[in-house]
This record gives structure tokens, sequence and C-alpha cells, in this order.
């Protein structure tokens, strides 16, 4: 690790003036990713912006219903906010069933979503990657992938976006807000993780000196249930193999909203709207819960030593959305 | 020796801290206050081990990957290794060392001892920082992966042995004490019931 | 002998407790000296070739590094049998992740950014990662690993097999395996006045300080080394590794105290790893359930630099009635880091596969597999016809399986349903040798009444001052707070390493005899004793060396419920009941915190944990702790171990067979018997993960 500036910004503003006056400045939260990755020579910056301390600690109501959860929430108390754990119970379970009790004390809701791929060779500073070093090939797609991508994959790359947060809130429809050199804006969660294409390197849709300042709920659908499951291969403290999202609201049999996305098929969180589609107005039955997922599964284009995703995927769907529903009947 | 910048943050940011590699920070850990000038890439764990000769938390990975390391921050259970110690300027850290009062251990050592929750003792010191914070975080009523979803939100969490095995899965211990430490974390947890757990050790 | 007033047995606290729960404890790494600076290695980015330059420029460059060690300025080592010590001796890389230069800095930070910015150039030449059973390079070696013959034939296998009306032939895998102790190999070195002093993490200072002596060409006076609190070893801190020679070196050169501590990351090439087996195990049997014929036929890897062929066809040599055998090991040189001892090597991945094999068998005869082991018992070891000097493996298994509630049991797989979740249930048989090495031990009277036992035993995590001090306690007739125990020093009377489940058999014998024979001075002794007390030292050089004519082995039994789940191939163990038989259990606490440890190891086997090497590159692929699945506290439920009485007059004055070991082994078949049961899928390659099981379950219907 090479001598770095660090700087603890006041405001927002100080912050990003400041990051935008050094070119390999960046923000630093709780530090759970990016320390490490520092340590591993596969981040580099010249300068830290600390913003760990910034007044964006809070979660608020808002007017239409909806939370206003603040950059620096740190993860464990988002996931034991009563609103959260009430009407937005699949954030709260993907959040709990992430990292470990210490790092969820640390990580913070922006950092969360910048998480970088747990890809072997990414993380290996002496190995070529497309991600880490542009150009320098993908040894993933013919080496160790078990863990990597099977939907929307590229030649360039097949590391998938390993935080569970950023799952869940792609099946809410969740609003990332962002603060840069040229003003705020605001993405929705769905886009704001990009797929890999010929550019790997670049994540999200994040520009440069851009500070994650908040991530809005959408207010939670009445009648909607939601939840969150992961298989992994350890009981605890270790990443998805496959993790689902799902929000459904069902009424008198047939299902009259439904949200899914998925963590560990891509190098986003995959919202599935084809399955959606197929979910839209039919009857809530495990019949059409595996038709739901066998629509967006068709897209899947496995690697050699990671097909279980698939059929794994396909099963939490169906356990997941049945899960659902039996509870709704039961309610 | 390289000057170091005086403390970062509040108010205007002067062009050295921008540039510089090293900063003043206040520690205060245990209930000591120390000024350190800290090289930034510095970790609160090579500072408490290195610079302080508090060798209480340990180094098993440096990539938050194991636990050993686990320490409490302003009350909060974090991973020592992943924290750098400028960004740690005026925060209360409690280790170790700070929990047992003079010679009276605090209940978590002594039922960590008793049930002889330990072997090799490397991982030990970062279990019990650890199950410092379970405790506090049940009785606040934070839910983990194996709290039933119907949970009171506003209620403690009644420490099963799958909470205790759930929350500590941070702490990894390869001599295979885990099921010894759920005893011992549940025997502590039993002994402070009534008074509020987190409050014993110093300094936080 | 009068009555010990704390008898062995007791479940004493172990001494170290108080120190290791309140952060006293020092390791290896904890102790800075006045000017201590700081090494961090880097390791070769190729899997084979030779240095060909090495940039240290840039390294030196920066305020603060002391200097970079290469092959090119490092100080040069006497030649030892270890080629893994040799490191920075010459331009030859072997695996990916070998040494090729040491940054030494005066701050940590700064000796992580030194080693980074070293520049080294190879000349790289072809490689070869992969062990296949049909790899060319694979050879019969003269011994395996603990000097075991690597083939051992008796009757006609083949003949007897191809008689049988009942058999299995099946093959097992279990992958490269990290030993992942929580505290990474660290030294600290400092010579003074010609004098090399070490804190080094290890399972025997007196092997390091020899080896240090003979690297360095000094004589074993000139060379301390201190062991006092090791943060767990499982054999990859058996003999020195090459932290210890690289710090002393560095200090060397610098003049100043220097701390080297491994970064976890690098491990997994340069302290040891348990080598991984691909194992056909043929069984044959009447239907009277006898075993008329055993193969047991073990291939795997080893370094181009050393031969370490992990033993895991010996244990069907010993475990049941086999009138017609055949155990072989054949071994490849790979270009790869150098295997070495994990937990049991050889009897946990050998009886991960025997006792699954045994488990097919049972199936296949419709037998009880508890009632199969028992039925084919042998009289005497099979391979040797020498008696066992104990053996109660049948009432082990009697005994668990009453414990775990083994009976009734629906043999059929794939009944037993709970929601999403397939339940069932294993059972597998441990073993483990009984090692005896000599020691040397001091013990000592002072005027006050008090004793002092010295000898440098080394406490991993057993509890060795505990039950040393038990065992002197009893041989004196004193109150065991009454004697001091030093260990973990090369200072002290020299002894055998923390390993081979020998160590509390092997100090404890020293330490009886020297302690017994302090007795006897005592009782000679007239009038009150002189103000520097009264010493003896025993050792027992003479009592290992002879030959038992008994086979001396301890055995248990496993038991293990599971549950798999069909929606994710998860895969969970409910519970673990494990019971030996292991001579006299010295500490009935610390005991079984060591059984319940390698049980929890053993499910990590079976479960979670499993390594790669990447064919691209030439490394392992899993090489930290968030992708090499140590088991975690969630994956751990309800462990509970057991043991019998065991008397048996053979073994050593204390009459215990160490237990370090036996809690791995049988684990992972036990656990992975239970899986068949409950799905009635048999899978042989570990660890069993989601992307094994799943695809292999029964498709759901939806």
């Amino acid at each position: 690790m090479k001598q770095f500036g660090y700087v603890r910004a006041g405001s927002v503003a100080e912050a990003v003036r400041i990051a935008g006056e050094e070119p390999d400045a960046r923000f630093l939260g709780g530090g759970t990713n990016l320390v490490d990755l520092m340590k591993l020579g596969v981040a580099t910056p010249r300068l830290l912006v600390d913003v760990s301390r910034l007044p964006l600690d809070r979660i608020e109501e808002l007017p239409d219903g909806g939370l206003r959860i603040g950059a620096t929430v740190r993860n464990s108390v988002l996931a034991a906010d009563p609103a959260v754990r009430d009407r937005y119970p699949v954030l709260s379970q993907a959040l709990l069933s992430g990292a470990s009790g210490q790092l969820r004390n640390t990580a913070t809701t922006g950092g969360n979503l910048l998480q970088r791929t747990r890809c072997a060779y990414f993380q290996d500073a002496a190995k070529p990657c497309n991600k880490r070093a542009p150009g320098t090939g993908c040894p993933a797609r013919e080496g160790a992938h078990r863990d990597l991508a099977v939907l929307g994959h590229s030649e360039h790359c097949v590391a998938t976006q390993p935080s569970d947060m950023a799952v869940a809130l792609a099946a809410l429809d969740a609003t990332v807000h962002l603060h840069g050199p040229d003003g705020e804006r605001s993405v929705p969660a769905t886009d704001f993780h990009r797929l890999p294409g010929d550019r790997p390197e670049q994540d999200t849709e994040i520009r440069r000196g851009e500070l994650i300042t908040a991530v809005e709920l959408p207010p939670a659908r009445p009648g909607g249930n939601s939840r969150y499951r992961k298989a992994r291969d350890r009981a605890s403290f270790a990443f998805a193999l496959v993790s689902v999202a799902a929000v459904l609201d069902v009424h008198e049999g047939a299902v009259r909203h439904a949200a899914l996305a998925y963590g560990g098929l891509a190098h986003r969180p995959w919202r599935a709207r084809a399955a959606e589609a197929v979910l839209h107005g039919a009857s809530a039955t495990e019949d059409t819960f595996a038709r739901a997922a066998d629509a967006e599964l068709a897209a899947a284009r496995p690697l050699r030593e990671n097909g279980f995703k698939v059929a794994l995927a396909r099963n939490l769907t169906v356990g997941v959305l049945a899960g659902l529903a039996g509870s709704a009947a039961r309610a | 020796m390289e000057t170091s910048n005086p403390p970062a943050g509040s108010g205007d940011v002067p062009r050295s801290a921008v540039t510089g590699a090293r900063s003043e920070v206040i520690l205060r850990v245990n209930g000591t206050t120390y000024t350190l000038a800290v090289d930034h890439r510095s970790t609160l764990l090579d500072v408490l081990r290195e610079r302080l000769d508090l060798i209480g938390a340990k180094k098993g990975c440096d990539h938050g990957q194991c636990g050993a390391c686990t320490v409490l921050v302003d009350g909060w259970r974090a991973n020592s290794c992943l924290l750098l110690a400028v960004a740690q300027d005026g925060r209360h850290v409690t280790t170790v060392e700070g929990l047992s009062d003079g010679q009276r251990l605090h209940p978590l050592q002594e039922a960590f001892v008793e049930r002889d929750a330990l072997q090799c003792g490397y991982c030990t010191p970062g279990q019990i920082c650890s199950a410092l914070g379970v405790l506090r975080e049940a009785a606040d009523g934070h839910p983990s992966h194996v709290t039933p979803y119907d949970a009171d939100p506003g209620g403690t969490v009644d420490l099963t042995a799958d909470e205790i095995r759930e929350r500590m899965s941070g702490n990894l211990c390869r001599c295979g004490a885990y099921p010894r430490i759920v005893e011992a974390v549940a025997d502590a947890g039993d002994r402070i019931r009534d008074g509020r757990p987190g409050d014993t050790g110093a300094g936080s | 002998m009068p009555p010990a007033p704390h008898p062995l047995s007791a479940p004493l606290l172990r001494r170290e407790g108080r120190e290791k729960v309140t952060g006293a404890a020092r390791y290896a790494a904890e102790h800075t000296p006045p000017g201590c600076a700081y090494a961090w290695p880097v390791p070769a980015i190729v899997a084979r070739g030779r240095i060909t330059a090495v940039d240290t420029a840039d390294a030196l460059a920066l305020p603060g590094v002391l200097a970079v060690l290469t092959h090119e300025n490092a100080p040069r080592l006497a030649a030892l049998e270890d080629p893994t010590l040799a490191v920075l001796q010459n331009d030859r890389v072997p695996h990916r992740g070998w040494y090729v230069a040491l940054a030494v800095a005066d701050s940590l930070e700064t000796a992580r950014a030194a080693a980074e910015a070293v520049r080294v150039a190879y000349d790289t030449a072809g490689y070869d990662v992969r062990l296949t059973a049909g790899h060319p390079g694979l050879y019969t070696p003269e011994e395996v690993n603990g000097g075991y013959p690597a083939v051992r034939e008796r009757g006609d296998f083949d003949a007897a097999f191809a008689a049988a009306p009942v058999t299995v032939d099946a093959t097992y895998t279990v992958p490269p395996l990290h030993n992942h102790p929580m505290e990474p190999h660290a030294s600290t070195a400092r010579w003074y006045d010609g004098h090399l002093t070490v804190h080094d993490t290890s399972q025997g200072s007196t092997r390091v300080r020899d080896d240090l002596a003979a690297l360095f060409t000094l004589g074993k006076d000139e060379v301390t080394v201190v062991s006092e609190h090791v943060g767990g070893g499982f054999g990859c801190k058996g003999t020195p590794r090459p932290q210890v020679v690289l710090a002393a070196m560095a200090a060397r050169f610098t003049g100043r105290p220097v701390k080297l501590v491994l970064p976890r990351r690098q491990m997994a090439a340069v302290v040891g790893h348990r080598a991984p087996t691909l194992q056909r195990v043929r069984l044959g049997a009447g239907t009277d359930g006898l075993i008329t014929a055993l193969a047991h036929e073990v291939a795997t890897h080893t370094s181009t630099i050393t031969e370490f062929t992990e033993q895991a066809a010996v244990p069907a040599r010993i475990m049941y009635r086999s009138p017609h055998s055949r155990t072989t090991h054949r071994v490849v040189p790979l270009d790869i880091p150098t295997p070495s001892w994990m937990r049991a090597p050889g009897e946990a991945p050998g009886m991960y596969a025997l006792e699954s094999a045994v488990d097919e068998l049972a199936v296949a005869l419709g037998r009880d597999p508890v009632e199969l082991r028992i039925r084919n018992e042998p009289e005497t070891e099979p391979d040797s016809g020498r008696s066992f000097s104990s053996r109660h493996l049948t009432a082990c298994l009697q005994a668990g399986a009453e414990r775990f509630g083994w009976l009734p049991r629906d043999p059929r797989p794939a009944l037993r349903r709970e929601g999403d979740l397939l339940l069932g249930t294993g059972v597998a048989a441990s073993t483990y040798p009984v090692y005896l090495a000599p020691a040397t031990a001091e013990a000592h009277a002072a005027a006050d009444g008090s004793y002092r036992i010295r000898i440098n035993a080394t406490d991993i995590g057993t509890g060795a001052r505990t039950v040393l001090a038990q065992v002197a306690a009893a041989a004196l007739g004193a109150p065991e707070d009454r004697v001091r125990i030093e260990i973990g020093d090369s200072d002290l009377p020299p002894a055998v390493l923390a390993g081979g489940s020998m160590g509390t058999g092997s100090w404890g014998w020293a330490v009886h005899k020297a302690a017994t024979a302090l007795v006897a001075r005592l009782r000679a002794h007239q009038g009150p004793l002189p103000a520097q007390g009264i010493g003896t030292t025993a050792d027992t050089g003479q009592e290992t060396a002879a030959p038992s004519p008994y086979s001396r082995h301890a055995f248990g039994a496993q038991f293990a419920e599971v549950q798999v789940d069909t929606v994710t191939g998860e895969v969970r163990v409910r519970r673990l009941l494990g019971v030996f038989a292991a001579g006299r259990i010295l500490n009935s606490r610390t005991a079984r915190s060591q059984f319940i440890g390698g049980m929890t190891m053993g499910l990590g086997m079976a479960l979670t944990e499993g390594s790669g090497l990447d064919p691209a590159f030439g490394d392992f692929t899993e090489c930290d702790l968030a992708s090499y699945h140590v088991p975690a506290s969630a994956d751990v439920p309800a462990v509970e171990a057991h043991w019998l009485d065991e008397d048996d007059p053979h073994l050593n004055p204390m009459g215990s067979k160490g237990i370090g070991e036996i809690g791995i082994v049988g684990t992972a078949a036990a656990v992975a018997n239970a899986v068949w049961h409950a799905t009635g899928v048999r899978l042989r390659d570990l660890p069993l993960t989601p992307d094994k099981v799943l695809p292999r379950l029964p498709v759901r219907p939806h």
C-alpha cells in the first residue's frame, strides 16, 4: 500500500469538492471493502476523503410513505430499524444474511452498494483481470468460476456483484441519490449496477467524483409481503451462491404484484422482469412460479462449473414465492 | 521522521492534509487517551498492537474474514483490521484488556474460562469482545438472520443457542470451541442480565 | 506411590486460561524489542522458473526501508534435509508463492509497501499442477508419511474379490485442505552478542532451535527459541517454516530485531497443506457380512522439492478383518507447494474413504452399519498379527449407538422429510495410532515445599501445562497448585513436538519419571532441604526406543445426523456424537474440548472446506478465509464427545493414548453416510457443497 492523503469532510459539498480536485481520490465510508482492497493492492487511492461522519446517518419517513436512508447509516442499524423490519422485511433479511455482525456494524449503506466483486482473479493484483486492469484478459472464463455469473456476462468479465442489500433494493424499486461535481441526481437501484459488456472496470453508473448521499424506498405495497433467501457454502458469514429477493402481493389467489431480483447470478442484482411478466395476473401456484423462473433463466449461459446456479435459482424462486403466497393465504 | 498533520476534519481542510501521509489522532482506549501521529495506512489493529502494546486484539487474517481483531468502537463491535486508525479520531475503543476490573474478570471472561471455551486462545479476545457486542445488540432488540420474522421490533431478543451461533459467526475458531463458546456466552448473558450488558467495559 | 491429592482425569481449569481471556498471553509476534523492524515477504508470481533479475531500487528508495533480501544478498545457509527452509538461496522457483525476496523496514506499513515495490523478472518454464488418477508421473514411494511401507499385500486380493458375492468398488476424493490455525506463522528474531533468540509460533521449539543452529552454523547453545503461547498448529507448525528462517536472516542482515508475520493469503503456499487424495476402495464380503477382500489404493501429490506422501491407506491395515488385502500409495511430484501434516495425516482422509465404503457395503449387504463393523472386528492387527494393547471399537460403537439413539433406524434412504428438508443419520469408526517419542524433564523440589517441572513441551491449545501439572502432582503426591510448570522454551530440557497426538504421552512419561525420581531422592534425604532445593533429571530415550510387541491405537465411533435442503442442496449437521477409547483421559475438561475440536474440523472437511490448484496459474484458488470456508459457529450444532474408561498397561505410566487427532477421524464419513441416508445419493467427492449436492438430488416437481 502506497502512502495516501486523508481528509475528513465536514459536509457533502466539501467532500465532493475535495474529491474533485484529486483524480485518485476515493470516499471512505465504513471502509470494510475499500481498506481490504487497498491491502490487496487492488485499490490504490492517493487521497481518502472520509465521509463516514457526514450527517447522512438518518432514516427518515417520506411524505409519500416511503423511507429515505442516509448513505452513512450502518448496515446493522438499517436492518434493525422498526420501519424497515415492518414494511420492507426483504431489506432487513438481506442485510442480516450478509457478512458478520462486526462488518454490518461498520459497513454503510452507500459503501455496501459499491462493494466490488469477490472474483479471485480480481482480488489478486498479480493476475490478469479486465475489471482491475482493463485489457489484460479474463482468466475466470476458463479458470475458477464456480461462484461467478450465469446471466449477463460478457467475454470480458464473468464477475458477480456480491452485495445482498443491493438485491433487495433492486426488488424494492429503490432509488439511489448521488451528489457530484455537476450537482445532484438520482438513479433507480435496478440501473445503478451495470452489466460488464466491454467496460467491466465500471461496476456502476456512478460518475467520477459522485458521492452516494441516500437511498430512497418507495412506499411499501399494501398487501405485499417480501422475503430474502440466500444459499451459501457455509451456514453464516459467506457470500451468496444464489440469492433471491421477492415482493409478492396475492389477491384472491392471483398475483397482483410481484418483484423479483437475484443475487449471485450476474454483474448486477438481476431484476427478473421476464419472470414478473409471467407472474403478473397469474394464479399463485408453484407451477406458475416455476414457469416464471424458467422464463427468466432461459437466458442463462452457465460456465463450465456453475450450471448448478440455474437450478438453484429456479428452486429458490419457487420456494420463496410459494412461502410468500402461503403466508398471504394464512394471513 | 515525517511531520504529521494536525487532527483532520472540522472546518477548512488544510492543503497539507490532502498531501500528507500522517495525521495526529486522539484515541481513547480502555479509558486512556492517547494522542498519536499515525501513518494513514495504519489500521486501528496495528496501532493497538505495535504502538500501544495492547496485544489482546489479534491479527488472524487482516481482511475482516476471521474476527480475531474484534474490538468495540463507541460500544459497537468491529473488525479493527479494517478500520484506519486515522479515521477513528476521537473514538472510544474497548479491547479485551479493558474488560476486567483489576483482578475481577468480566462475566464473559469468567464463563470462557469455566466452560473451557478456548484452546489455543488466539481467537478468544475477539470472541469475548464480539460476545459483549452480541449481548448489547440483543438487549437493544437488534435482529439476526435467525430471529423470527414476526419478532417484536422493539423487544429484546432472547439469546437462544441458535441466536448465539449466528451472531458469533463472524469469529472463526479453528480449535473448534464453538459449542463451549455458545455455552459461555449464554452463561454470561444470564449472569449480567440484571445490569445493562455492554457497559461493563471501560471506555465505551 | 502416595495417593495423589489431585488424581489424574480431574477436570482442572487450564492454567493459562486467565491470561488468554484477558489478552495478557503473548504470542510470537507480540514481542516488540526496542528498535524492532518489520519484514514482509515477496512471493513468486510464476509457477515454475528462474529469477533473472530483481529490481529493488524503488523499494529501497522508500523512506524507512532498511533492506530488501533476495537470493543475491541474503545470508548463506547450510543445507538441511528440509528444502522448504532454503529460502533466498538460489534463483529457482519451484512453485507459485515461493518466497523470492523479503522487505525490511522500520514500520509494518513501509515493509508492505516495499515488498509491493520489488520487481522480479523470471524465465518461466512449463508446469503441471494437476493430480489425476492416470497421471504418468505417479510412482510408488519407498515409504509414506509416518515411515510406513507404501505397499502391503496379504493373501490374494484379486481372487478373493472376484469370488466375493457382495462387493463395493468406489473412488473417493478429498481436495487439498489447509490447516489455517488462527494465529498466522510468525517470528520475532534478534541477535545479541552472537546469540540468536527467536519467538516463534511452533509446535516444538527444540526442533526449531536445532534447525536454526544448523542453518546458521551455530552451536545449539547459541540459539534460543521461545514458543510460550501458540495459536494453533494442526500440523503446519510441526517443524520450522520459512518465516522463522527469514526473520533470523533479516535480523542478522539489518542488525535489528525483526518481526515477521505471514500474510494469511500467502500461507497456503508456504506452510504446507493436506495433499489431495484419490482413493479407490474395494471391499468383498460374504453374504454373512464378513469381509474377505479389502483393497485401498491411494494416489496423491507432492512437490518437486521434497517427497511427502499422505498415508491414507494405512488405517485400512488395522481396521477390519481382511484375509486378503492390498493397500498401496502412489505419488506424483507436481509444481506445487509442498504438502505436509494436517491433523491426522493419513487417518483423516483414509478413514473418510474406508468408512464410506464400509457404509456402502452395509447397504449392499442389507446390514446395519454398526453391526457390520462389529462383525468384522479382527482378533489381532490384520497387517502384523500383533495383539492390540487395547481395542474397544465395539464398545465405542455400542455406547455411541445407545447415546445417539441410533436404533430404531429405518435403513432405507430418502424417507425422512421435514418440509423441504431430508434427514438422515450416519456412523463411522475412528482410529489413531499411539506414537511416543523421547523427552527429557527436570523435577525440582524447593525448600518452601513447592515443585518445579521443566520440559520443552508446547501448548498449542491442548492444555499441556495443566495436564503435565496433574501428571507431576500425581507422581509427587503433592497438591497440583504446588507444582510450577515451565514449558515452551528451547533452553528447557529437550522434548518432542506437540504433534502426532504424542505430546502428552511423551512429555508426561518424562515428567513422571523425573518426579518419581525426585520422590525417591526426597525420601532418602535427611533433614531440611538445602536452600537451592533438590532436583532430578529424567530422559525417556531408552523406554521409548524399545519397540512395543503390541499394536497400539485409539479407537472411536462417530454418529451424525444431517439435514439436506432439497431447495438449495445445502447440507447442515444437526448433531454429532463421538465416543472414544483412548486410554486414560488425563483431564476431562480439556480432553472434551480437544475431541469436540477435532470433530468440528471433521465437519468442515465434510461440508465446507476445500481448496483447488488453479491450472492457469499454479496456485491455490481458495487462499483466504473468505473463500476457504473454515466452519463458522452457525455450522456447528450440538457436538458431544464421550469416552470409555480404558485401562491399557502397555502405553506409558499414565496409561494415555493421545487425543488430539482422533476426533477428526471418521467425522467426514459419518456425515457423508448420513447424507446418503437422507437423500439416497452417494456423494464421493468432498466437500459436500450445494454445487455438488443439488444436481444429484431428485428433480423437484416444479
